[in-house]
C-alpha cells in the first residue's frame, strides 16, 4: 500500500495535510537532498515537488525517471509558477518525437 | 561492410539470408511498435498538457485562499488546526501494459468516505477562509493524482519510444544494409567461381579432345 507526500517550503505545501497527503516542509536554507531521497526510497507511488525544490534537486528527478514508482510531479509554490512544470512536460515530448509538436502554440 | 571478413561459403550464405529475414520482420515489427506507442503518448500528453493546466491553476487559487486565510489567524493557530489531519489517503499501485510500456495504474483509496473529514478542525477558532482554502485544494484532489498518473505514464513512453526508435533506425540503417551487401559480395563471388570451374572445364574437354582424335 502506497501513500502520498508533498515536498517544499511551508507556506506553500501545509495546506495538503488536510487532504491526507504527507507532507515534507523543507526549511529555508536547508538542502533537500537527503529527505527527498528518503522519500523516493519510501512507499510512496506519488511525490509532489514543489518547483523551487525540485530546482535543488534535478539528478535525484531524473534518476527516478524511468521507475515506475514513485511518480514525481512538480507544483508550483506559493511564489508563483515558473513554468517548471510544463517545461518538463515539454521535455518528455521532445525526447519522444524529437522536436516540440504540442506546445508550439 | 566490405572491412569485415566474411567467408563466400554457401553456408554463410544461408545464414545471413536468414539474419535478412529476421532483421527485416524485427524492422516491421518494430516500426510498428514505434508508431503505435507514438499514436497512444500523443493522446496522453495532450491530456496532460490540459491537466496540468488545470492543476496548475487550481493550485494557484488554492494558495490565494490560503494566504487569505494566513492574513485572517495567527501563524500558530493556523498551523495546529492542520496538525492533525482526519483524512488520509492511500494508493493502490497496479499496472498496465501499453505496447510493452508498464504504465502504473493508482487507485486512490481515502481513509474515510466522508468528504467533510478534509477539515480536521473546529469551525469556531478558524477563519472561513481557511475552509476555502481546503475545499479548494480538495477539489482539484482527483486532477492532482490523474495528473501524476499521466505524467508518469508520459515518461516511461517517452523512454520506451525514444529506444524503439533507436533501434528501428538502427536496423534501417546500419544492419540490413550491412547484411544485404554481405549477401550481395557471397553471390557475386559464388557465382565469379562457378564461371572460372566453368571455363576450366570447357579448356580441359578441349585438350582432351585434341589429344584423342588429334583435332
Amino acid at each position: 500500500m502506497f501513500r502520498a507526500a508533498v515536498i517544499g517550503d511551508r507556506d506553500s505545501i501545509y495546506g495538503f495535510a488536510s487532504l491526507g497527503f504527507e507532507v515534507n516542509v523543507v526549511e529555508q536554507g536547508e538542502d533537500p537532498k537527503q529527505q527527498f531521497r528518503r522519500l523516493c526510497e519510501g512507499e510512496y507511488a506519488v511525490i509532489y515537488v514543489t518547483e523551487a525544490v525540485a530546482s535543488q534537486v534535478q539528478a535525484e528527478i531524473e534518476h527516478y525517471k524511468e521507475n515506475q514508482t514513485p511518480a514525481i510531479i512538480l507544483i508550483p509554490g506559493v511564489t508563483g509558477n515558473t513554468g517548471e512544470g510544463i517545461a518538463s512536460v515539454k521535455k518528455s515530448v521532445e525526447k519522444a518525437v524529437g522536436s516540440d509538436i504540442i506546445f508550439n502554440d | 561492410m566490405a572491412n569485415t571478413q566474411i567467408n563466400p561459403t554457401r553456408m554463410e550464405l544461408t545464414r545471413l539470408k536468414k539474419k535478412l529475414t529476421t532483421a527485416t520482420r524485427g524492422h516491421k515489427l518494430l516500426k510498428d511498435k514505434r508508431d503505435e506507442l507514438m499514436r497512444q503518448f500523443l493522446d496522453l500528453v495532450r491530456e496532460n498538457k490540459m491537466l496540468r493546466e488545470k492543476v496548475e491553476q487550481g493550485i494557484k487559487n488554492a494558495n490565494k485562499n490560503f494566504v487569505l486565510a494566513r492574513a485572517a489567524m495567527s501563524k500558530e493557530s493556523l498551523y495546529t488546526a492542520l496538525l492533525a489531519p482526519k483524512q488520509d489517503i492511500s494508493i493502490d499501485v497496479s499496472s498496465k501494459n501499453i505496447m510493452s510500456v508498464d504504465i502504473p495504474v493508482f487507485d486512490i483509496k481515502t481513509r474515510t468516505p466522508d468528504k467533510n473529514d478534509i477539515f480536521s478542525y473546529g469551525f469556531a477558532f478558524t477563519s472561513s477562509d481557511l475552509d476555502d482554502a481546503v475545499q479548494s485544494l480538495s477539489d482539484i484532489l482527483p486532477d492532482m493524482l490523474r495528473l501524476a498518473e499521466v505524467e508518469k505514464s508520459c515518461q516511461l513512453m517517452a523512454a520506451e519510444i525514444e529506444k524503439t526508435r533507436r533501434r528501428v533506425n538502427a536496423l534501417e540503417h546500419v544492419m540490413i544494409p550491412e547484411t544485404k551487401e554481405q549477401i550481395k559480395y557471397i553471390t557475386m563471388k559464388l557465382d565469379e567461381n562457378e564461371r572460372s570451374t566453368q571455363t576450366r572445364l570447357m579448356k580441359v574437354k578441349d585438350m582432351m579432345l585434341k589429344e584423342a582424335h588429334g583435332y
